[in-house]
C-alpha cells in the first residue's frame, strides 16, 4: 500500500483548526469548557442536609433488609409455597430471601449514587492525554537494547543452537497431544450398528413397549397412534434393555423405536411396506438431523415432526424428509412376528441411526 | 548491608521521608515501601472519567461477571458434577423414585433443600443472561461510536473474545444439571460435531469419552465451565480493564473536549461512589429478578434421557441465532466414496463463528480502507459514519432474523403462523433483510447529517411566527450557541481515496493492483459523493448569517 495514496486524503490534523478561516472569526471554534453549573446542594446547606439524610436513610433500609434476610432464612419453611399477586404460587423462602437481598444491595447502590450526584463535587476537569506510542528516542533505545541482548545471546549466529531449540520446542507439545488420546475410544464401527443387530431370523428380538414394558402384537398398534419401543431379551441381555443397565442411556440413544400403523393402501413406498408387518411400520426414533428424539405425529398426514428443529418425515413414504433441516430419511427396522405372535425384529436397521457422520457410507 | 555498615555505629539510617501523620498513612507507607502503591495511585486515584449513560454498559458486564463468580463458587459447594445414577429421594415429590444422575439430583437438592440455594442458582443464571446481553450491547456501543479505532483495536479483540467465551461458558453452564432440556442441547452439539468432515466422529468420541451420552460429559463440562474458560476470561477481563485505564476513556465531542484531553470527574470520589454503587444496583436488580422470575426450572423438565424430549426446546437467548442457523438450513447431504458430508449441519456450524468474526474484523477492515494511523479519542456520532452504522444495523438485523428462526416454533404457536412459512421467510430474510436494513440505516444517517447541517447554517426553529409588512409569514430561526455549532461541526470527514493516475509523469503505465483498486472502491462507497453530506464550512455559515440574517 503506497503511503502517498492514503495520507493526503486524511482530514486536517486534529490539532489544527478548521480550514483556512482564522480561529477568531470561525463561528465553529471551540469555545472551551462551559462554566460549572451549581446544584441546589452546592449552595443550599438545607438541601445538602436533606440529601445527606436521604443517603443515610437508604443505607439504613439496607441494614434492615439484611436483618430481614437473616430472619427469613431462619423463620420460613423452605417447602412453603405462597400465592403472591401477580407472580402466582411461588416459594416463600426464595421470594423473601431474594427480595430482602435485592433491597439490601440496591439501597447501598442507590445511596452511593445519590451521594455522588448530590454531595460530591461535579466539577468537570480536563486531564491531558499523552500519545500511546513512545517517542523516537525511547523507541531507538529499546531497539538498541534488544539488539544488544540478541547479539549477546548469539541466537542468530549460533544456528545449531537456534535450530535445535526450535526443534525441541516444536516437539515437546506432542506429549501433551498424546496424553489426550485416552479421552475416549476410537469410533471404529460403533455408530453403524445398534442393539438390534443382535437379532437374526432364528434369534429375533421382541419390541418392548416403553410405557407398558410388555411385548406387543400387531393388533396392539392402533392406526393413528405413535408407540415407542426398546429392545427385548436377547442372548447378550436376557432381560432386554433395562433402565438399570449401566449403558442404558448410550443404548437407548440409538435403539429407541417409533411404531405406527398405517392402512396398507396408504403406504406409498412398497419397500417400506415390505419392511413392515400388516401396515405396522417401525422407524428409528432418533432424528437424522442432530439426534433429537422425534415425538410428534400427525395421524391424518402420517407426518412425524422433530420438536427440536422441525424436520418432518412422511412415515407413509419411507420416512422421507418433506420439510426441515434433516438430510436423509429415518432408518426403518424390518419386523415380523414370532411364534407367539409378538412383534419382533430380525435384524438391524438398514442404515446407521441418528445424525450423519463422515464415515457413514450409505 | 554494606551501606549500613559504612555509616558507622548508628542502628538504622533514618529515612528521608516525613513522619506519617497517622496510622493510616503509616500503613500506606509500609505498603508503598513494598509494593510501590504511591506511584501506582498517583496517576489513577484522581483519574478523570467522562460521563455518559452508554459508558456504564461495560460496567454491567464487569459486575455481572463478578456476581457470576461469587454465586458460582457457592454452587460448587453443593453441586456434584457426576453422571453416576441414583434414585431420587428428596423434597420434590413428583420425581421421587426416578432414576437420575447425581448432577441432576444435586441440582434439585440445591433448589429445594439448601435454603437460599434456589435463589443463588437463579441469580447465577439470570446474571449469565444479563452478562451476555450487556456484553452484546456494550459491543454495539463501541461499534456504533467508532470507539474501536486506534489505539483501542486490541482491546476490541479482547472484548470480542470475552463475548465469544461468554457464549460458550453459558452453554456449558446450563448443560451441567443434566436435565431433559440441557441434555437435548448437548445432543444437538454432538450432532453438530459429528457433521465435521474427517475428524467429527473422533472429536465426538474424545469429547464424550465414547458414544453419546456416556458418563464423562458432565464432569468434563464442569471443569471447563468453572475453571478453564472463567480463568481465560478473568485474564482477558483484567487486560481489558488495564487497557481502559491506560488508554483513558473516549469522550463525546463538545466544547472544551479535544483529542488531547479527557474531560470528566475524578475516580476518587465520584466514580468510586457511582461505579461502586452501580455494582450494588446491578446485583440488587438481579437478586430481585431471581426472587420473582423463575429461570431454568430443571425439576419441571425432568432428567435427561436420549429418547425423550419436550416441545419448545430452546437454548438461552444468546445461542438462539445458532439455533436459527441450524433450523432454517436446508438438509443438504453429500454421499460419495463411502463418506457423508453433512452440509446441512456443517455449514451452520461454520457460519456460527463467522457471523461473530465478521463484526470482530470490521475495525481492521475500516482502518485498512481509511489508512488512518492517528489515535482517536473523540467518539463518532453514528450518523456521521453512515456506512459503518448501516453495516452494524445490518449485522444486528441478521442476528435478529436468525434468532427468530431459532424460535420459529414459538412464533408459530404464539402468533398462529405457519412454521414452514416462517422458515422460508428466515431463509430469504437472512439475505434480504440485512441489505434492506443497511440502505435504510444509511439513508437515515444521511438525513440526520442534512438536518445537522441545516441547524448549523440556519439555526433552530424558535416556534415564533413573524408576519412581514407585505404579509408574508416566516418562522424565526435562532442561531445555535457557539458550543453547539462546534459540537455539530467538529466531526472529521474523510475524502475518498483516489487511484493514482494511470500513467505516471513519464508516460509509463502505472500498475495498480487489485487490492488497491478494491480499497479505492470501498473508500468511495464510504466517503464518496452521496455517501456522506459535506459538513457546513465557516464560509457557508458566514455567508448565510451575514447577508440576510432573518432566514
Amino acid at each position: 500500500m503506497s503511503h502517498d495514496m492514503s495520507d493526503d486524503k486524511l482530514p486536517a490534523n486534529h490539532a489544527e483548526g478548521h480550514g483556512d478561516v482564522a480561529a477568531a472569526d470561525n463561528p465553529f471554534a471551540d469555545p472551551g469548557l462551559p462554566a460549572h453549573e451549581v446544584r441546589r446542594t452546592d449552595i443550599d446547606e438545607r438541601a445538602a442536609k436533606r440529601a445527606e439524610r436521604q443517603v443515610s436513610l437508604l443505607f439504613i433500609v439496607s441494614m434492615l433488609a439484611t436483618v430481614g434476610f437473616i430472619a427469613s432464612y431462619v423463620a420460613i419453611d423452605p417447602t412453603r409455597i405462597v400465592y403472591i399477586f401477580p407472580l402466582g404460587h411461588i416459594s416463600a423462602m426464595n421470594f423473601a430471601l431474594g427480595m430482602t437481598l435485592a433491597v439490601a444491595l440496591f439501597c447501598i447502590g442507590a445511596g452511593a449514587v445519590h451521594w455522588a450526584r448530590t454531595l460530591m463535587s461535579d466539577v468537570e476537569h480536563p486531564a491531558e492525554r499523552h500519545p500511546i506510542e513512545a517517542d523516537d528516542e525511547v523507541r531507538a533505545d529499546v531497539i538498541e537494547q534488544f539488539k544488544t541482548g540478541a547479539a549477546e545471546s548469539a541466537f542468530g549466529r549460533r544456528k545449531m543452537i537456534r535450530n535445535t531449540l526450535i526443534g525441541s520446542m516444536a516437539l515437546v507439545p506432542l506429549s501433551g497431544v498424546m496424553l489426550l488420546r485416552d479421552l475416549g475410544p476410537l469410533p471404529e464401527k460403533s455408530l453403524d450398528s445398534t442393539a438390534w443387530s443382535e437379532a437374526t431370523p432364528s434369534m429375533p428380538i421382541q419390541l418392548i413397549n416403553m410405557n407398558t414394558n410388555e411385548a406387543m402384537k400387531p393388533e396392539d398398534i392402533q392406526v393413528g397412534s405413535l408407540t415407542f419401543a426398546r429392545p427385548g431379551p436377547s442372548a447378550l441381555r436376557p432381560n432386554g434393555l433395562q433402565e438399570s443397565d449401566e449403558d442404558f442411556q448410550q443404548q437407548i440413544a440409538k435403539d429407541a423405536l417409533m411404531i405406527v400403523r398405517i392402512q396398507p393402501e396408504d403406504i406409498k413406498d412398497p419397500n417400506s411396506a415390505a419392511l413392515g408387518f400388516q401396515g405396522v411400520l417401525v422407524y428409528s426414533k432418533i432424528c437424522t438431523h442432530v439426534g433429537c428424539p422425534i415425538s410428534l405425529y400427525e395421524q391424518q398426514t402420517h407426518h412425524a415432526l422433530c420438536p427440536c428443529h422441525q424436520s418432518t418425515f412422511d412415515l407413509a413414504d419411507g420416512a422421507r424428509v418433506i420439510f426441515g433441516p434433516a438430510g436423509h430419511p429415518l432408518p426403518q427396522l424390518k419386523i415380523s412376528t414370532d411364534s407367539l405372535g409378538y412383534l419382533v425384529a430380525t435384524g438391524d436397521f438398514s442404515h446407521p441411526v441418528g445424525p450423519s457422520f463422515w464415515e457413514r457410507s450409505q | 548491608m554494606s551501606s549500613a555498615s559504612t555509616g558507622g555505629k548508628q542502628a538504622a539510617p533514618a529515612s528521608t521521608r516525613a513522619k506519617p501523620a497517622n496510622k493510616a498513612e503509616a500503613a500506606a507507607d509500609y505498603l508503598d515501601g513494598r509494593l510501590g502503591i504511591y506511584s501506582l495511585a498517583k496517576s489513577n486515584l484522581r483519574k478523570i472519567f467522562p460521563d455518559h449513560w452508554s459508558f456504564m454498559l461495560g460496567e454491567i458486564c464487569l459486575y455481572t461477571f463478578i456476581i457470576i463468580i461469587l454465586t458460582g463458587v457457592y454452587l460448587t459447594l453443593f453441586f456434584k458434577p457426576s453422571m453416576g445414577e441414583v434414585i431420587y429421594n428428596g423434597s420434590y415429590a413428583p420425581l421421587n423414585g426416578v432414576r437420575v444422575s447425581e448432577a441432576y439430583a444435586s441440582t434439585l437438592n440445591i433448589s429445594f433443600e439448601v435454603r437460599g440455594g434456589l435463589l443463588i442458582r437463579q441469580i447465577h443464571h439470570w446474571a449469565a443472561i444479563v452478562f451476555v446481553a450487556a456484553m452484546f450491547v456494550h459491543m454495539m456501543r463501541v461499534f456504533f461510536t467508532g470507539a474501536f479505532r486506534k489505539p483501542r483495536e486490541i482491546n476490541w479483540v479482547f472484548g470480542f473474545l470475552l463475548l465469544f467465551l461468554g457464549f460458550f461458558d453459558g452453554f456449558l453452564g446450563y448443560s451441567l444439571p443434566d436435565d431433559l432440556l440441557s441434555g437435548t442441547g448437548i445432543r444437538f452439539m454432538e450432532g453438530a460435531i459429528l457433521a465435521v468432515p474427517l475428524v467429527g466422529t473422533y472429536l465426538s468420541f474424545f469429547l464424550f469419552g465414547g458414544q453419546f451420552p456416556g458418563t464423562d460429559i458432565v464432569p468434563r463440562f464442569f471443569t471447563i465451565h468453572v475453571l478453564l474458560i472463567p480463568g481465560i476470561m478473568l485474564g482477558l477481563l483484567v487486560a481489558h480493564l488495564i487497557l481502559v485505564f491506560y488508554h483513558k476513556h473516549t469522550q463525546w465531542a463538545g466544547p472544551g473536549k479535544t483529542e488531547k484531553n479527557v474531560v470528566g470527574m475524578p475516580l476518587m470520589p465520584v466514580y468510586m461512589a457511582k461505579a461502586g454503587g452501580f455494582f450494588f444496583l446491578v446485583f440488587g436488580i438481579i437478586a430481585a429478578m431471581s426472587a420473582i422470575a423463575s429461570v431454568n426450572p430443571v425439576w419441571a423438565y425432568g432428567p435427561y434421557r436420549p429418547d425423550q424430549v419436550s416441545t419448545d426446546a430452546q437454548p438461552d437467548w444468546y445461542m438462539g441465532f445458532a439455533e436459527g442457523l441450524i433450523r432454517v438450513m436446508p438438509g443438504w447431504e453429500i454421499r460419495a466414496w463411502g463418506h457423508t458430508l453433512n452440509l446441512g449441519v456443517f455449514i451452520p456450524l461454520v457460519l456460527f463463528p463467522l457471523v461473530l468474526v465478521a463484526i470482530a474484523a470490521y475495525p481492521f477492515i475500516e482502518n485498512w480502507i481509511t489508512g488512518d494511523k492517528r489515535e482517536h479519542h473523540i467518539l463518532d456520532r453514528p450518523r456521521n459514519a453512515p456506512v459503518r452504522t448501516g453495516l452494524g444495523a445490518a449485522w444486528i438485523s441478521l442476528y435478529l432474523v436468525l434468532l427468530s428462526g431459532g424460535g420459529n416454533d414459538l412464533i408459530a404457536t404464539h402468533f398462529h403462523l405457519s412454521l414452514n412459512d416462517i422458515t422460508y421467510f428466515v431463509r430469504a430474510g437472512s439475505f434480504i433483510v440485512p441489505v434492506v436494513v443497511f440502505f435504510i440505516t444509511k439513508r437515515w444517517c444521511l438525513g440526520l447529517q442534512r438536518r445537522d447541517k441545516e441547524k448549523v447554517l440556519h439555526g433552530r426553529e424558535t416556534g415564533v411566527i413573524k408576519r412581514l409588512p407585505h404579509g408574508e409569514m416566516i418562522e424565526v430561526h435562532a442561531q445555535l450557541p457557539q458550543g453547539a455549532l462546534h459540537t455539530l461541526t467538529s466531526h472529521e470527514q474523510y475524502e475518498p481515496l483516489e487511484l493514482p493516475a494511470e500513467v505516471d509523469e513519464n508516460g509509463v503505465a502505472r500498475k495498480v493492483g487489485l487490492v488497491t483498486k478494491t480499497r479505492a472502491k470501498l473508500s468511495e462507497s464510504m466517503f464518496g459523493e452521496g455517501n456522506q453530506i459535506p459538513k457546513p464550512t465557516a464560509e457557508e455559515h458566514q455567508e448565510i448569517t451575514s447577508g440576510h440574517g432573518h432566514h
